[in-house]
């Protein structure tokens, strides 16, 4: 019974991401992908990995979606949104289809993994944390996840650096015109308070079930846009000290506590079980916060509207 | 056939797909769509070899959580890319595929 429901939803998965590829039109192509994303979160949480789910959940269907829809509207905006014909590519369809057969036989030849069983288990009480996802990602491999979030600032330094000049030092994103009494408006008051209390709750109980840094962050980063679209709250100016005050605060700590398990002789990002706890927690606060801002300003994009000085 | 094997199918399926909008695509905001599919797919692959044995492993996880945040990271810096682009030529397609 549960292997069909698995087919089933396999199935759907493959029907939607085709029809993302195969389907007329960018903007119908951009719904089958927010579709997917969430058949696609259904499916981690069948694979038992709830963690992944949340990410995928908040991120691949919901902040991508967004950014996504956002893009379609601007490239509209400049007379670039209409769909470009693109004939059937042989050469591409063999390319895919080769990489498709060549991974299906890796999947029979690959050998089994080696369990991380009592490893894992001896060293989990030490890492501060019972989740064991969070342990891996600000403990065990403190390096991935910080470099991690030096890439987000990267990217966002990136996609700041595309202002034009004239719209330097204006709100970021578009400017957002909401009629008072519609739909938009309603959601801009109903969501966000829901949204931040589920936010804060899924950072919090990161350390021990699933959810975490990642998971709340997305999902106050979603509360954030929210009020925004709605215009509920004004974005901030591109360029505010508070503001990037917020952006530098996660990575920043996670240095600190990188630096203090230095000072304490176990080595760099190398937490001492005795501040383990206090330190994971401390980096899960201001990671999320950090994160929650950059994924808001990522998705809003660059300031539009032209500044008059 | 476990399900595992199933949902790991899928994703070499859904890296297949991806790959071939990526390449066949010729609106630049549907390119983004199929890279996006793509990694999904190779995520899915992942999670599934990671959750053979007893029960999910944890390292592969954490690995494709950091990989989805990166996935959006890139897009977006993708997506300010294409609508710059767009504003200079007035189009979302590369200009030697301009029909």
């Amino acid at each position: 019974m549960t292997f069909v429901l698995d087919a089933v939803l396999c199935a759907l998965i493959l029907g939607v991401a085709a029809a993302t590829i195969a389907g007329h039109g960018v903007f119908r192509a951009i719904v089958f992908f927010i579709v997917y994303g969430l058949l696609v979160a259904v499916g981690w949480v069948r694979l038992g990995a709830v963690d992944v789910a949340l990410a995928e959940a908040a991120i691949g269907a919901g902040l991508t979606g967004v950014l996504f829809l956002a893009a379609y509207g601007r490239l509209g905006r400049e007379g670039a949104g209409g769909d470009a014909p693109a004939p059937a590519h042989l050469p591409a369809a063999m390319a895919g289809l080769g990489v498709t057969c060549a991974l299906g036989w890796a999947w029979s030849a690959l050998p089994l993994p080696d369990r991380p069983g009592p490893q894992l288990a001896e060293a989990l009480p030490m890492s501060g944390v019972e989740n064991p996802v969070t342990a891996v990602l600000l403990n065990f491999r403190a390096w991935d996840t910080l470099l991690e979030s030096v890439v987000l600032l990267a990217a966002l330094t990136g996609l700041w650096m595309l202002t034009r000049d004239a719209a330097w030092g204006g709100r970021i994103g578009l400017p957002q015109h909401v009629r008072p009494d519609g739909v938009m408006a309603g959601f801009g008051r109903v969501l966000p308070p829901l949204g931040l209390l589920v936010g804060v709750y899924l950072v919090y109980i990161g350390a021990d079930r699933p959810g975490g840094a990642f998971q709340g962050g997305t999902v106050l980063a979603a509360v954030g846009l929210v009020a925004a679209l709605a215009g509920a709250v004004r974005p901030p100016r591109i360029g505010a000290t508070r503001w990037r005050a917020a952006l530098v605060a996660g990575p920043l700590v996670f240095l600190l506590a990188g630096l203090a398990g230095a000072a304490l002789g176990a080595g760099f990002l190398t937490l001492p079980p005795q501040i383990a706890g206090a330190a994971l927690f401390a980096i899960e606060v201001a990671l999320a916060a950090s994160i929650a801002v950059t994924l808001a300003f990522l998705v809003l994009g660059p300031p539009e509207e032209t500044i008059t000085r | 056939m476990t399900a595992l094997t199933l949902y790991a199918l899928t994703g070499a399926a859904l890296i297949g797909l991806g790959l071939y909008g990526l390449i066949a695509a010729r609106h630049l905001l549907r390119r983004i769509v199929a890279f996006n599919l793509l990694g999904s797919g190779l995520f899915l692959y992942l999670g599934a070899a990671g959750a053979r044995g007893d029960g999910p492993d944890p390292v592969p996880q954490a690995l494709i959580i950091t990989g989805i945040v990166v996935a959006l990271s890139a897009s977006a810096l993708a997506v300010g890319l294409l609508v710059a682009g767009a504003r200079l030529s007035g189009r979302a397609t590369l200009p030697e595929e301009a029909e």
